[in-house]
């Protein structure tokens, strides 16, 4: 199993009151699997994403990434993880504006310790693989927003992840773009067996995956395998 | 992240706001700078004091009339104030094993004249062993001849001025000039030395102590330099010199002993602390340099919020965000003190080679105290924004909008 969710919940403190953004989700994911996470706005997707991405720690409950515990861990720990477990894509593609693509995609590797010659290899590849290729010396704002999210995922597969994680990588994309996306992600999951936890509010998007989780007021409501496919 | 990845890094993010990076580094440039500068100036000032010193030999000790330092006590009947004579100094001579020259000194001052020419200028009675206590040299000539000390003999030896202006184009020797009325020969001129001390050495007359006496009718003498043969020995000289003078003087200590080496060392004192006070005033303003660099540190946390997010969600750890922003102002700090350095040393030769009479010393030890205090500024100032912008949690930052 690479994500085995138990019981977690997330209350964050609001002014006198407390929002309670997760209310006990249980969740697991085997390796390969490619898994859509939807339902309606405020649910708690995002908060789910932050804590398998280890951005965020659970108030309560248990979560072991990999085989490994991580709810109790430190900010240094947490951060080990993030930058050798997880690859995270973002909505809003989170680029570093003033660095070419290649060097946005070589910056998880920057915190590794490979050579510099180890690491500009590595993200072209990476960049090659998200058919990227021709675009290494790009800036961001040089880039359309189809191929922005491309280096963003080029940047989150560079360090060969346990699993993807992707909170609505299609959101910030019109529907042409974002199927192209959707397809590099199924791409991904089918031909080089990439475990992905996607978020979306496309239906579309989540019949391309494997399986369904459905969220509601913090809670798990359903949760369907595609069984024709598997 | 290695060293040199994070200086690379601080080096570009620099570069995108050069103008900004300019400025601020502004402050430590001109705190480098001027502390550099104030300080040579002050460590010429005392090196300029100690050469003078040193000119005059660290193994002489002076002799003079009179208590200098009057200690508590009720009020005695005073006692009598016996002169020091021209036989404490031939005592001396014969009697301290410690001593090895020793040169009475009668000051006194006349016209000097020769022909229809004549120039005021101090007389100095003295002996042949002054010219080796005090360093000098005879242009032509000879100095005063040894054993004169009780002589009147009528020969002077005369300074450079003196001879210019007395004797302009004509060869002094052997001609007999008058000073302070008296009809003297003159035996020899001495080389251009220059001033010292506020004294100018070219323009004197020296002649026998004895002579000097007589002709200004003197009460003793003005004072009595003693010189052992190296500076170690002139603690034990100074103890003979005291023991033997009490001695003579019927344990009145109507003298003081003057040592070089402790007046030296009071005085580089003196200088070296006025040094520091300088310094120190000027390192204010690498304070404020320091301040601005904390400040334009903090602006830069605040507008780089997002990208200390990002930087977090992919992996860096605290000491790594911490380390990329303490490198930067580390950065700003350093090329701002190399620059300073290059400027205050830059000025201090300037004016050195603008102005060869000012006495101005670049040590390296001062340029090695401000390049630690540049990079020392960096880190004080840096760590504090450094440590807000490592503190941060990831999805906080990354939402900062
Ligand atoms: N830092 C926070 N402080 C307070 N409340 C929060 C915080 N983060 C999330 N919440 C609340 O938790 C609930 C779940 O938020 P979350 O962002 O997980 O929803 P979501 O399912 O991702 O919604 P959307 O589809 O609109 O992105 C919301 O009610 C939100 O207001
Ligand atoms: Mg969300």
């Amino acid at each position: 199993m690479i994500l085995d969710v138990h019981q977690v919940t997330k209350e964050f403190p609001l002014g006198a009151e407390t929002v309670r953004a997760l209310r006990g989700i249980d969740l697991s994911v085997e390796r390969g699997e490619f898994v859509a996470i939807m339902g309606p706005s405020g649910s708690g997707k995002s908060t789910l994403m932050n804590i398998l991405g280890c951005l965020d720690t659970p108030t309560a409950g248990t979560y072991a990434l990999d085989g490994a515990p991580v709810e109790t861990l430190r900010d240094d720990a947490l951060a080990a993880i993030r930058n050798r477990k997880v690859g995270f894509v973002f909505q809003t593609f989170n680029l570093l504006p003033r660095f070419p693509a290649w060097k946005n995609v070589e910056l998880p590797l920057t915190y590794g310790g490979l050579t510099r010659r180890e690491r500009r290899r590595r993200a072209e590849s990476a960049l090659e693989s998200v058919q990227l290729g021709h675009r290494l010396g790009h800036l961001p704002n040089q880039l359309s927003g189809g191929e922005r999210q491309r280096v963003a995922i080029a940047r989150a597969l560079v360090n060969g992840p346990a699993v993807l994680l992707a909170d609505e990588p299609t959101g910030n994309l019109d529907s042409k773009v974002g199927a192209e996306i959707l397809a590099l992600f199924s791409h991904l999951n089918a031909a080089e067996g990439v475990t992905i936890v996607l978020v979306t509010h496309d239906p579309l998007v989540g019949r391309a995956a494997r399986r369904m989780v459905r969220l509601k007021d913090g809670l798990k409501v359903s949760d369907e395998r595609d069984s024709d496919l598997t | 992240m290695n060293l040199l990845d994070s200086i690379t890094l601080a080096f570009e993010t620099l570069a995108v706001n050069k103008f900004r990076a300019t400025l601020t580094m502004l402050g430590v440039v001109i705190g480098v700078a001027s502390v550099i500068v104030l300080v040579s100036i002050g460590d010429g000032a005392r090196e300029y004091v100690e050469s003078q010193f040193r000119a005059l030999g660290t193994n002489v000790i002076i002799i003079l009339p009179g208590k200098a330092h009057t200690s508590g006590g009720p009020p005695m009947v005073t006692a009598s104030v016996n002169p020091l004579t021209i036989e404490d100094s031939l005592a001396l001579a014969e009697r301290c094993p410690s001593v090895h020259l020793v040169s009475p000194i009668v000051l006194g001052s006349g016209t000097s004249k020769y022909m229809n020419r004549s120039r005021s200028c101090p007389i100095i009675g003295t002996t042949h062993e002054f010219q080796e206590i005090r360093n000098l040299n005879v242009e032509i000539g000879q100095f005063l001849p040894p054993n004169l000390d009780r002589s009147e003999r009528r020969v002077c030896v005369i300074g450079r001025t003196i001879r210019k202006e007395l004797f302009g184009e004509e060869n002094p020797l052997g001609k007999m000039m008058t000073v302070a009325g008296t009809k003297f020969r003159v035996i020899g001129i001495m080389r251009k030395k220059g001033m010292s001390l506020g004294m100018d050495l070219d323009d004197l007359v020296f002649i026998p102590a004895g002579s000097a006496e007589k002709l200004f009718n003197a009460n003793g003498l003005f004072e009595v330099l003693v010189s052992t043969r190296s500076a170690d020995q002139i603690d034990r000289a100074h103890r003979e010199v005291k023991e033997l003078m009490l001695r003579r003087h019927d344990d009145n200590e109507d003298f003081t002993v003057n040592n070089q080496a402790d007046m030296l060392s009071v005085l580089s004192k003196v200088l070296g602390a006025m040094t520091y006070a300088v310094g120190g005033i000027a390192a204010i303003s690498l304070l404020v340099g320091g301040i601005g660099i904390m400040n334009i540190m903090l602006v830069s946390v605040g507008e780089r919020t997002r990208e200390i997010g990002i930087r977090k969600a992919v992996g860096a750890r605290r000491r790594d965000i911490l380390a990329q922003f303490l490198v930067e102002s580390v950065t700003l700090s350093s090329f701002g003190g190399v620059l300073g350095m290059s400027l205050g040393i830059g000025s201090a030769l300037g004016a050195k080679a603008v102005f060869p009479a000012m006495p101005i010393v670049v040590s390296p030890w001062t340029i090695a105290t401000a390049a630690i205090f540049s990079f020392a500024v960096g880190v004080f100032f840096g760590v504090y924004p450094a440590r807000r912008a490592a503190a941060l949690n990831p999805i906080d930052a990354l939402r900062y909008e």
